[in-house]
């Protein structure tokens, strides 16, 4: 089974801090992985890395066939098969619903307005979300929000899907919410790499769980690794979050 | 005939004249300015509604239509023999004491409640509260823009000139009127009121600067 | 005081003075609709450009805010002559309210392009947008919905500034003012009715400011909020 992702010794420094000193690892079609460690650790960079947007310094990532480690990487080829969703959710605020839906869809597949609302409708009724379509960002909870910039990068029909940190910025009631849509997506097949703190959905949903620790992948395993951690450093990280 | 060293001097003497007319303005404009900043934060509605109103009117009229109030106003009643300059130092007292009011106004406004109430609470007088907790600090943030200011009265001085007083822009007139080179003679009257201006403008940036570093 | 108010010398001049607010308001329209333009691509132009055209682009702004309207406007109407270019009083006049409001539209607008977040573009681009969609649907429009407040000030400021062009006899309100007032010899009514005439104006337009932004902002008519 050809990898959907694969690093491959990716090293990456912001000016005299090294973040990334050597990371490697590959995801398969439909596989969830959940990527776990402090911070510092460089799980966050290493997913910026992925979608590019930070650059590498040396190592290569190859992403649903597009070299994204090299400098002549055609970035918008890239972004039409990798969604991202941040921890800030980044809606447009001057747009509706279902405007920041339908606005990349227009734009890169140059979709008609009728066909654009129809698909905006589609996604927003499979995030549970369908009569807040003609609402703006500001008149919806953290967690709706969450979920329509989930809503936004399911528009554009993604090969893989990554979550940085999504939950993160949002209160424990609404974190549900978006576990659960993202727990749906998982089941139906899609690709996905989530940056997080949720231990249980990570035990739960991932089928394969990477510890980040100093910059390195420290330990890779199914979700129950999280059950019987193998190394010092991952059984100190699970007992400081509890 | 072209630009001699002769003509440069006596428009660098309008210069001279363009900033003794700005400090006129200015610091006429303060004294009344701030008077009508006070009115209008007064607990007295009448107080406050009037200078409202006075700000509103001067800020709504083009100040060369002020200008020509005084200027015709005063010949009108009989006091045509005083200089251009009163007309158009008062004209630009009444110019700069509105918008300088409205300045302080919202610096004053910008002092946080609490600073009124826990001077209040301390049992202070209101003139107490003015002037040892409130006024301090709203003229640490009224500097900037204040400054800001002082460069639009330097351009508004300009205008004396359609009443004949001799500052810059009209010495620049009347050189024009003698050699009729007015595109030269008019870039040496901007390199002189740039050479004014741009030093303020630069300085009430860099309070801005400083002042947004020191909130933090 | 010897002197009488006296009004209704200048009744029979209500048309005149009518149709110096409807020339004021034409002069003063056009130079807005140009000047934003003018300083919108300004904006974007130093907030984006090269170094180079930053650099022009911070000339042009600091010499149009650190000199004189009026001197300004000659250098305008004098610098067409120069040229060997007739221009009407009026078209010199639009020229420079337009070179002079660009320069401060410009200011205000690259505020507001300023003002949006990082993570906005990130977004944008993550989605597949290029440059140009990107700066157009998540960049300017939102920047321009932001600083509508403080363009409408500026532009009320340039309607009532307009009354300087009346130096190199532009037709406009203050130029009507001073005729009547060489015919009727009632300065002092004559510029009281005009200032009441400008704060009517200033007035009016600023209204219709507001009124236009609700219409092409639906956001801020639903909800009635500033981003």
């Amino acid at each position: 089974m050809s990898a959907v992702v694969s690093l491959s010794n990716v090293h990456k420094s912001f000016g005299a801090v090294k973040v990334l000193k050597g990371v490697s690892f590959d995801i398969g079609a439909s596989e969830v992985i959940a990527v776990i460690g402090a911070s510092g650790s460089g799980k966050s960079t290493a997913l910026r890395c992925i979608n590019a947007l930070e650059t590498v310094d040396s190592g290569e990532i190859l992403v649903c066939g597009h070299k994204v480690h090299d400098a002549a990487l055609d970035r918008r080829a890239l972004r039409r098969d990798v969604g991202i969703v941040f921890q800030s959710y980044n809606l447009f605020p001057h747009l509706t619903v279902a405007q920041n839906i339908m606005l990349a869809p227009s734009c890169v597949k140059n979709m008609g307005k009728a066909e654009a609302r129809a698909l905006a409708e589609q996604v927003l009724a499979k995030v549970g979300l369908l009569e807040k379509a003609d609402n703006y960002p500001e008149q919806l909870s953290g967690g709706q929000q969450q979920r329509v910039a989930i809503a936004r990068s399911l528009a554009m029909q993604p090969k893989l899907m990554l979550f940085d940190e999504v939950t993160s910025a949002l209160d424990p009631q609404l974190t549900g919410e978006v576990l659960r849509v993202m727990e749906d997506l998982a089941r139906a097949g899609m690709s996905m790499i989530l940056v997080t703190h949720e231990m249980a959905f990570a035990r739960k949903v991932a089928s394969k769980v990477i510890f980040m620790h100093q910059g390195k992948v420290w330990e890779t395993g199914p979700g129950a690794m999280l059950d019987n951690p193998q190394t010092k450093e991952l059984s100190e990280f699970l007992s400081n979050g509890l | 005939m072209s630009l001699t060293p002769v003509h440069i001097e006596f428009i660098a003497v309008g210069a001279l004249w363009t900033i003794g007319l700005s400090a006129i303005g200015f610091i006429g404009g303060s004294v009344l300015g701030f008077s009508m900043a006070l009115a209008r934060i007064s607990p007295s509605p009448l107080l406050r509604r009037l200078a409202s109103g006075y700000i509103q009117i001067v800020q709504g009229t083009p100040l060369l239509v002020t200008l020509f109030l005084f200027y015709f106003g005063l010949a009108v009643i009989g006091l045509d023999s005083l200089p251009a300059i009163v007309a158009a130092g008062l004209g630009l007292v009444i110019y700069s004491s509105a918008f300088l009011a409205e300045i302080w106004r919202g610096c004053l406004e910008s002092v946080p409640k609490t600073q009124w109430e826990a001077a209040e609470c301390l049992a202070l007088s209101r003139w107490q509260r003015m002037t040892r907790v409130i006024l301090p600090q709203a003229m640490r943030i009224a500097t900037a823009p204040t400054v800001g200011f002082l460069v639009q009265i330097v351009k508004n001085t300009s205008l004396a000139s359609v009443v004949g007083f001799v500052e810059l822009a009209q010495a620049g007139k009347l050189v024009n009127n003698t050699i009729f080179e007015p595109f030269t003679v008019f870039i040496v009257v901007a390199a002189f009121y740039f050479a004014i201006c741009y030093p303020l403008s630069a300085w009430s940036r860099s309070l801005e600067r400083k002042l947004n570093v020191g909130r933090r | 005081m010897s002197y009488t108010f006296d009004f209704s010398a200048l009744l029979p001049y209500w048309p005149v003075f009518l149709q110096g607010v409807w020339l004021t308001l034409k002069l003063s329209a056009l130079a807005t609709v140009l000047g934003f333009v003018v300083g919108t691509l300004c904006a974007i132009a130093r907030a984006d450009g090269p170094s180079w055209l930053k650099f022009l682009v911070a000339v042009y702004v600091e010499t149009i805010r650190n000199t004189p309207l009026l001197v300004q406007i000659f250098l305008v109407y004098f610098g067409f002559a120069s040229m060997g270019l007739k221009v009407s009083a009026n078209t010199a006049a639009v020229a420079a309210l337009v070179v002079n409001v660009g320069a401060y539209t410009c200011e205000i607008v690259r505020a507001g392009l300023e003002s949006i977040h990082k993570s906005q573009l990130e977004a944008a681009e993550c989605l597949g947008l290029t440059r140009t969609q990107t700066y157009w649907h998540v960049i300017v429009r939102p920047a321009i919905e932001r600083v509508y407040p403080a363009l409408t000030s500026q532009y009320v400021l340039l309607m009532l500034a307009s009354s300087i062009t009346s130096q190199i006899s532009a037709e406009e309100l203050t130029a009507v003012a001073n005729r009547i007032q060489s015919d009727t010899f009632r300065s002092f009514e004559t510029y009281i009715a005009t200032g009441a005439l400008y704060i009517a104006l200033s007035f009016v337009v600023r209204v219709a400011f507001i009124l236009f932004g609700l219409v092409i902002f639906p956001r801020r008519r639903k909800l009635g909020t500033a981003i």
